[in-house]
């Protein structure tokens, strides 16, 4: 058996039944191998290999399993690095190889050789670099179990191309990972303290990140919540492991998150943190945030606990395990009480849910959101740009199931969205997939409309297109003067055009009573869509915090809550 | 909200058991220096398992960030152990050779001094000598305080190597 017959069967020993990628001269062997196997494995041919690792890491995050994408040696392989790092920074479990030169022209500045080793160090959670035939497997079974145990995360592995046609000899059988040893269940102490911090707290709330999706932890979570009546909020990576419908969801907190769910925070005495880092995104100024509350902080990753933020009692562990375990506690010690608390915040929930009909002219970002409400069912799956659409997306969007929305957050990647929705369409061919992005976002990566066309993938993009770069003019507005610079991308190119030229269809709507009508209709269709609305140019997405700014400093006017909430 | 501990800044060091790979120590240092720490010294050798290398970082922080640098070294797949190297329990070693200008008149001065604080000098010819310094890292710098007022025309020194007192004491 020759190294890229090797490859593919420890692929699909590993469940592998899709992957995402661009051809070249490093990989052509593995590539004429995926040929034997086109009833088991299926190829989906990208047309940028950003889009193939974007398109991997949404795989992953709407099935669980590791997400593959595959990329030919240098410039294919770099253009691999922007979608790597975006996992890696949301702890997505992608497996991306890469290919490179033959072995003996490693080091030797070989044509289309990048030192992808050194520069994936730092952006992945491991990586290998494969030199004999006779470790394809152990090494790609080691890359899984590192992907996907523990804190997800990306791996990255180098393929060269005389390893793909050398002979197995002696395949290695050991795949040991000595230094890998991820600390599953939580201390039972730990717990059991967590459970009396809990009982003995007026005013909890629970923090829910991205952990509870990656973990499978969203039925613990319920459990914990409809127990004991405390109130959720979720960063960007935990939105839809709550339904955000639930008279206890405060939505997603932050920066651009909701008022009242950075009240809930500021408010509390206990703040129940699972699966969440704490990034600045949500905390705003670390000397202020949570000054009147106690710390639990359950995470599977030790070093996220007490980066940020000091923990009064850190537990380490899966999230589902040790919910699971706290749930049966507490099942033990509490009475659910009628809260002040929770009626309090249950009262301002209600009071800050907004649902607008704004028939303004041009179209206002909210109203394009708040008719999307309308039609996106439950089991339908958004991804999103990256700016103001990617904000008002996860502000004002309602999502109950999980793994329905995916974001990049921790990178903010720009293009993110159209290849994340291909990826997401692929693993669940049988809900509708959206993409909602931004006029600069979908630019980014739209060569991708020529994969939905000729893959047949279906996703119905919707474009916010404002004319600018949205998120950036806005920052430019508030804290620049007004200083636009180099932030008006003018409405070029017609984006309905484009999918025309892509042989697909495309839809321009610039009134706000076009919107559901052509969202129906884009539904009905068989191919995917690109519907591009015009909205106000120089609209905000308010309330926020300014960076490092405390989290009760929000200002900009929310719709609906009277007077200032802080 | 939990107490941030108090900032005192010392002297950590730690040893750290890895898998023998290329590119770990790299990946290694990398790491630290993203991060913002500030490694004072590091040294790397094999030990008497096949395939597993020990590294010896020094490096001066408060507790909080050395605990936090510690978690994060420990998150590197290629990592196996980390061990404690605090010098309250350790022996700590450090190895310096130093190249002096030696005039007739300084040759016997150097090497008086050399003999008090027993270290050796391990080349000789008419401009220099070359002294090596074995021992505590503080041993090293008060020796090379000494031999300031005498032209030190090169330095170099592996960084501390330490290695756990076995005692009762100890966890």
């Amino acid at each position: 058996m020759l190294g890229n017959e090797a490859i593919v069967k420890a692929l699909l020993e590993e469940n592998v039944t899709h992957l995402f990628g661009f051809p070249g001269g490093s990989v052509m062997p593995l590539y004429d191998e995926f040929l034997n196997h086109t009833d088991n494995l299926r190829h989906v041919l990208v047309r940028h290999e950003q889009g193939a690792a974007h398109a991997a890491d949404a795989y992953a995050r709407v099935t669980g399993k590791a997400g593959v994408c595959l990329a030919t040696s240098g410039p294919g392989a770099t253009n691999l690095v922007t979608g790597i790092m975006t996992a890696y920074m949301d702890s997505s479990p992608v497996i991306a190889f890469g290919g490179q030169v033959p072995t003996g022209l490693i080091g030797n500045d070989a044509f289309q050789e990048t030192a992808m080793m050194g520069v994936t160090a730092l952006i992945t959670k491991h990586n290998f670099q494969i030199r004999s035939a006779n470790k394809i497997r152990s090494t790609i079974k080691k890359a899984f179990v590192l992907a996907l145990n523990g804190r997800p995360g990306p791996i990255y592995i180098e393929l060269p191309k005389d390893v793909q046609t050398s002979e197995v000899i002696n395949e290695e059988k050991d795949t040991h990972i000595a230094g890998f040893k991820p600390k599953i269940s939580g201390h039972f102490g730990q717990i059991r303290k967590a459970a009396d911090l809990i009982l003995n707290s007026e005013m909890p709330v629970i923090i829910a990140g991205g952990g509870i999706l990656w973990a499978n932890a969203c039925n613990e979570l319920n459990q914990l919540v409809e127990m004991l009546n405390i109130p959720v909020t979720t960063t960007i990576m935990g939105k839809s492991c709550f339904p955000e419908q639930h008279p206890l969801s405060l939505g997603v907190l932050g920066m651009h998150g909701r008022k009242v769910a950075n009240y809930a925070i500021a408010n509390s005495d206990l703040i129940i943190a699972i699966g969440c880092r704490f990034n600045d995104r949500i905390t705003g100024n670390l000397d202020t945030f949570a000054e009147k509350s106690k710390v639990i902080h359950i995470d599977i990753d030790s070093a996220e606990i007490g980066k940020n933020v000091p923990v009064d009692l850190p537990i380490v562990g899966d999230a589902k395990n040790v919910l699971h375990r706290l749930n049966a506690v507490l099942a033990k010690l509490a009475q659910k009480k009628d809260s002040i608390w929770a009626d309090k915040i249950k009262r301002f929930i209600k009071e800050c849910d907004c649902v607008l009909d704004i028939n303004s002219n041009p179209i206002d970002p909210r109203m394009l959101i708040f008719e999307f409400n309308k039609i996106i069912k439950e089991q339908d799956i958004v991804a999103t740009g990256v700016g103001q659409q990617q904000m008002f997306c996860t502000h004002f969007l309602k999502r109950s199931r999980p793994r329905t929305i995916i974001s990049s957050g921790g990178a903010g990647t720009m293009g993110f969205g159209l290849p994340a929705a291909l990826g997401a369409k692929v693993a669940v061919p049988n809900v509708e997939v959206y993409n909602f992005d931004g006029d600069g976002s979908f630019a980014m990566t739209m060569q991708e409309l020529g994969t939905l066309k000729e893959e047949n993938i279906k996703v119905i993009s919707i474009i916010m297109n404002n004319a600018y770069l949205g998120m950036v003019r806005q920052w430019a507005e508030l804290f620049f003067d007004k200083r636009y610079s180099a932030v008006h991308l003018k409405r070029t190119p017609d984006f309905a055009k484009v999918a025309n030229a892509y042989n697909l269809e495309g839809y321009s709507v610039s009134k706000p009573n076009e919107i559901v009508p052509t969202l129906k209709e884009a539904c009905n269709s068989d191919e995917a869509v690109v519907i591009d609305v015009h909205v106000k140019e120089e609209a905000n997405i308010l309330p926020m915090f300014a960076t490092g700014g405390n989290i009760t400093d929000m200002f900009g006017d929310c719709i609906h809550i009277p007077g200032k909430l802080f | 909200m939990a107490k941030v501990k108090q900032s005192i800044e010392r002297v950590h060091i730690i040893g750290v058991l890895v898998e023998d790979h290329p590119g770990v120590l790299s990946k290694l240092s990398g790491m630290i220096s993203t991060r913002g720490f500030n490694i004072d010294t590091i040294t790397v050798g094999k030990t008497m398992n096949k395939g597993i290398s020990h590294i010896v970082i020094s490096l001066t922080g408060d507790d909080q960030t050395i605990e936090q640098l510690k978690k994060q070294v420990n998150k590197l797949v290629d990592t196996i152990k980390i061990i404690d190297l605090n010098p309250k329990h350790s022996v700590l070693r450090e190895h310096c050779l130093v190249k002096v200008e030696s005039s007739a008149e300084a040759r016997d001065d150097i090497i008086n001094i050399s003999k008090l604080h027993k270290v050796n000098v391990v080349d000789m010819n008419e401009q220099s000598m070359i002294i090596e310094v074995v021992g505590r890292p503080e041993k090293v710098n008060n020796f090379l305080r000494m031999m300031k007022k005498y032209n030190i025309k090169n330095v170099c020194r592996t960084g501390v190597n330490a290695m756990r007192r076995d005692s009762n004491n100890n966890h």
